[in-house]
């Protein structure tokens, strides 16, 4: 690059303006409909409405009910047109068009009507405008405008809703029905677009009005996702930020920094200030739609807790000490020299996070690779999804989901193994939802009865498969067994696609009698007859769709299963085109990006082995460095070679595995044990209570780069303020790096993107500059795929041939037994984030303040528990103390809890075991007893104490200032 | 690293590639995972163990594989 093309100024557009609002949504048709509008030609898709028409031909019709992201409703009379040779006034957005029509859509008498309607409404409408939130935002005001409304000749002194109640429940925006006009767009939005109907108009004619189900919003069913709120014409559903600041006057396009869904959001600035987020309607993955934590949950970045000065400290029990960027970075660059020399290279290493943008993530791993000298880095995804990237890469050749979150709109059969959707990816659960609401058939393999298995609104699961924890490669065989024992193999695919010898070893596996659903029914807990029936639906239902998630990875099999998924996938024919695939779906935004970018242990980006001697030679030019050609340590060796006194420093960025990782007690230890632990983060994490340095970092509003959400799609990461700690995340590790004695010469992310995409040929032909042109790229992006490639192994894998592997069942070690006769396993909810370090500094906490234990009736009887009770959980590796709540979601025999609170310590009790393949820990299987209790544990008094310490060893962190002499 | 880890790991390892028909390729295979996975140092205890201690607690196909095909 020539000179700095990329500065902050780049994407700002002033004066912003939301997209443009077509009033119903796009039609997809080959046959083009030519018509008329006041005078001028358009051709549009055949079944596109005459108000689409017209906004595309630049004439906006008046309309009030009408918005593009819903289906036409036809109810607020303000989009009626004239067509020539037709009788009446038809609404433009619920009429199609038609070849040859004339319409108007200015006419004196629609201008008549039109005032006529908008004097009803307004005659029931506060005229506070210029006092109101809405004031400028307003569609209500606007069509007023419009129609040219000069005078309401009703009076307020009959019958009004003026004085309506205001529900200011939900945290994050107010419901005032003294301003709604009953457009039902938020009940259509609650419906449509979300998939919730949490929303309703109750009653009829003049005393209809919205209701969430007769309750306050937050008693409601309501997620708070937003729709309702985006899809409201005038001030009734407001967020409070825009209450309390005002309307944005620019906005920059970015992408969410939460789940692996990776939402498209313009984020509405007054100056630096966020006011609003909204989901981008061009966004690839979202299509304008979004989550509670995406929209609202994003004051965290301006959080009191965040630390924005570096800071050091001998001992993890010394206060810490404030100390200038240069100090912190020469201090943590002596100590790694120091270590290095004292016990070797191989004594550090560094963990990057799914957190991070790519650019991060490659910076890091290189850090570790060309100046630490060693392999030794490794990502979050070891403890997630580390599985899926062995799985895929053995059977299909690449270590990534095949489809585009769009095709599920083609599926006919969606199967979802071990993974919730609703909570953990809620926006494509969505789309899932639309798509089972137009007949897709649903066949759900998970312990717990999510919600998608009959508690969503007009869907519900044909198949809820509730085997036992631990046994899902016994499950996938006896699919499998199926299948093949039945004549339902598409051997025409497998002969093309695929190895056929690998095939034939894996069928005559698959078809032994063990193998069978009767034979393997007591072990899973299953029906044999209900395995049957969707094991005949998913091979026979036309497209099937596979997705899953951490309860297939997160196991002892987690690599066993996702081969076992690959297998039965190809064997059925739906690998290949839209509305089938294999389709992991990733717990954080960047678990696919930071993977792709190399922060393994044995490979480099691109998944290329480190030691293969091309590439290594390619980075070794690259990077001028020489590059070891053997593995490095994964996350739990590293910890297990810690508490053995021989692995000593960690420069740990943006990850906190003291507390998101397994078996704490081994973790915390490990970490006391080192010499030098250097954690970069927004806050004092649990890691950073046991660090020696502390780089604070940059939250994603405050850097530029990219993520890569699960459907391969690389988006980009803008800068909308300025750090708060004075610079963005790759600029420290490369500051760290310099200290070192070897300086990277980026001047700005997009120079890291250009050296990923000269040195990883799947990333070939992605630059920020493609970025911003398309909006987004799916990878592969090269030669062969200038604008990325939304599909898969369309022609054949990227291995060449696809190959089958035997599967065969191990059930876990980790066994219930008399002493532990319970199997507990854990998962996400939707308002909280993974350790909800971010999520827990919002206001989402009012959803989830603390993490409590699922328990059936049945066990919690035998242990006289009930409701409410504070209940002890006892494992092989430690006990907890959580609150109980009583519920048939979970099968007997089973509890389950989430981990997104410190203190909660869910993972006191989590054991080593771990994958096979990837010793990816095996967080869904842990045996335990639980009991009532009436105190805390050992371990969360102490940690407690440790915890209470460490907080005020920074807050009363030493400043420079005084330290030095009077 | 303690040796009943590399045991313990070596031996889930193995037992993935026990249902492979063939049980040569199912060797080489066990040492390619060990191999590309592994560090030198974690390789090396292993194979000292099997060397020293015969491999006791190791299932005999991982003790035949490391024997046989692990890089040290």
């Amino acid at each position: 690059m020539d000179d700095i093309e990329y500065t902050k100024s780049k994407y700002v557009v002033p004066n912003y303006v939301p997209n443009p609002d077509y009033g119903t949504p796009k039609k997809h048709s080959e046959k083009l409909v030519t018509l008329n509008i006041d005078g001028v030609d358009i051709g549009v898709p055949e079944g596109s409405s005459i108000m689409y028409a017209a906004q595309l031909s630049g004439v906006s019709v008046p309309k009030l009910c009408a918005t593009d992201s819903l289906e036409p409703f036809g109810s607020c009379r303000l989009c009626l047109v004239e067509i020539e040779g037709r009788r009446g006034y038809p609404a433009s957005c619920t009429t199609p068009v038609a070849e040859g029509i004339k319409v108007h859509t200015q006419t004196s008498k629609l201008a008549d009507i039109r005032r006529g309607v908008m004097e009803l409404y307004i005659s029931d409408h506060p005229l506070d405008c210029l006092t109101c939130a809405a004031n400028g935002d307003c569609e209500l005001q606007d069509m007023a405008g419009a129609v040219g409304l000069r005078e309401v000749r009703y009076g307020y002194e009959g019958k009004n809703h003026l004085k309506a109640e205001k529900d200011e429940t939900n945290p994050y925006f107010t419901f005032d029905p003294s301003k709604c006009i009953v457009c039902s767009r938020c009940v259509r939005a609650c419906e449509e677009t979300q998939g919730t109907f949490a929303l309703t108009i109750e009653g009829r004619g003049f005393g209809s009005k919205v209701s969430a189900g007769n309750k306050d919003f937050m008693d409601s069913e309501c997620v708070s996702c937003g729709a309702c709120v985006q899809a409201c014409p005038t001030a009734t559903l407001m967020e409070k930020t825009v209450i309390e600041a005002g309307t944005p006057e620019h906005a920059v396009t970015t992408t969410c920094a939460y789940c692996g869904v990776g939402c498209s959001f313009n984020a509405e600035m007054k100056g630096e200030e966020v006011v609003r987020m909204t989901p981008n309607k061009d966004g690839g993955a979202n299509h304008g739609h979004s989550c509670v934590k995406g929209r609202f949950a994003w004051g965290y970045a301006t959080h009191k807790d965040r630390i924005t000065t570096p800071m050091v400290r001998k001992s993890i029990h010394d206060p810490w000490q404030e100390v200038s960027w240069d100090e912190a970075i020469n201090y943590a660059a002596s100590e790694i020299k120091r270590i290095e020399a004292k016990y070797g290279k191989d004594a550090m290493g560094g963990i990057t996070s799914s957190r991070c943008t790519n650019e991060e993530v490659y910076v890091t791993q290189k850090l570790v690779r060309a100046v630490f000298g060693t392999n030794n880095v490794d990502t979050c995804a070891r403890v997630c999804h580390s599985p899926t990237g062995y799985g895929l890469k053995q059977t299909l050749g690449e270590s990534a989901g095949t489809q585009t979150f769009d095709s599920v709109m083609k599926s006919d059969v969606i199967m979802i193994i071990g993974a919730n959707p609703t909570d953990g990816h809620p926006v494509f659960a969505s789309q899932m939802k639309r798509r089972l609401r137009e007949g897709a058939k649903l066949i759900i393999a998970d312990p717990r009865a999510i919600d998608l298995v009959e508690n969503s609104p007009h869907v519900h699961a044909d198949y809820h498969l509730n085997l036992r924890p631990g046994t899902n490669v016994a499950l996938i065989s006896a699919l499998a067994h199926v299948v093949v024992t039945e004549g339902l193999v598409k051997e025409g695919f497998v002969k093309e696609r695929c190895e056929w010898d690998s095939f034939v070893a894996w069928r005559d596996f698959v078809a032994k009698p063990e193998n069978s659903p009767e034979a393997l029914e007591k072990e899973l807990g299953v029906k044999a007859q209900t395995m049957r029936e969707a094991a005949r639906l998913f091979a026979t239902g036309g497209n099937g769709a596979i997705y899953y998630g951490l309860g297939v990875t997160e196991h002892s099999q987690g690599s066993t299963m996702v081969m076992g998924i690959a297998n039965l996938a190809m064997a059925t024919g739906n690998l290949g085109r839209e509305g089938v695939g294999v389709n992991p779906l990733r717990g954080q935004n960047n678990v696919q990006g930071s993977c792709d970018m190399g922060s393994m242990p044995h490979e480099f980006p691109g998944y290329r082995h480190v030691s293969d001697d091309t590439t290594r030679a390619l980075f070794e030019a690259a990077w001028g460095r020489p590059l070891s050609n053997e593995p490095g340590l994964r996350i739990p060796n590293m910890l297990d070679l810690a508490g053995e006194g021989r692995f000593k420093a960690l420069y740990c960025v943006g990850e906190d595995i003291a507390q998101s990782d397994p078996n704490t007690q081994h973790v915390t230890h490990a970490l006391e044990s080192m010499e030098c632990v250097i954690v970069q983060d927004l806050f004092l994490n649990e890691t950073a209570m046991y660090a020696h340095v502390f780089f604070p970092g940059a939250s994603f509003l405050e850097k530029n780069g990219t993520f890569t959400n699960a459907e391969r799609r690389i988006s980009p990461v803008r800068r909308v303020m300025s750090p708060k700690n004075g610079m963005e995340d790759w600029e420290i590790t490369t500051k760290l790096s310099e200290a070192l004695g070897y300086p990277m010469q980026y001047n700005h992310a997009s120079e890291i993107m250009d050296e990923i995409a000269a040195l990883t040929p799947t990333f070939k032909g992605v630059s920020f500059k493609k970025l911003d042109e398309l909006g987004s790229i799916q990878w592969p992006c090269d030669d062969e795929n200038p604008a990325g490639t939304p599909t898969m192994h369309v022609d054949e894998f990227v291995r060449g041939k696809g190959k089958f592997f035997v599967t065969q069942y191990v059930p876990t070690s980790e066994k219930v037994n008399a002493k532990y006769p319970l199997i507990m396993t854990t998962g996400r909810i939707l308002s909280q984030y993974n350790v909800g370090a971010q999520t827990r500094r919002t206001k989402n906490v009012e959803w989830h303040h603390e993490d409590v234990v699922e328990i059936h009736p049945h066990d919690a009887e035998e242990r006289g528990i009930k409701q409410g009770d504070w209940i002890g959980i006892t494992s092989r590796a430690g006990e907890t103390v959580l609150r109980a709540t009583i519920t048939e979601r979970v099968q007997p025999g089973v509890i389950y809890t989430t981990f997104h609170h410190p203190e909660s310590g869910a993972n006191v009790i989590t054991t080593d075991n771990s994958d096979w393949a990837t010793n990816c820990p095996e967080f869904k299987v842990t045996a335990v007893q639980v009991s009532r209790e009436h105190q805390l544990s050992d371990w969360q008094k102490h940690y407690q104490t440790f915890a209470e310490a460490q907080i005020a060893f920074a807050n009363n962190k030493l400043s420079k200032k005084a330290q030095q002499p009077a | 690293m303690q040796t009943e880890t590399l045991i313990k790991m070596a031996n889930q390892i193995g037992d993935f590639f026990e249902a492979e028909p063939n049980q040569t390729q199912a060797q080489q295979d066990i040492a390619n995972h060990l191999n590309r996975f592994w560090t030198l140092d974690m390789r090396s205890q292993l194979a000292a163990y099997v060397k020293e201690k015969s491999g006791a607690g190791l299932h005999q196909q991982v003790i035949s594989a490391i024997s046989a095909h692990l890089k040290v």
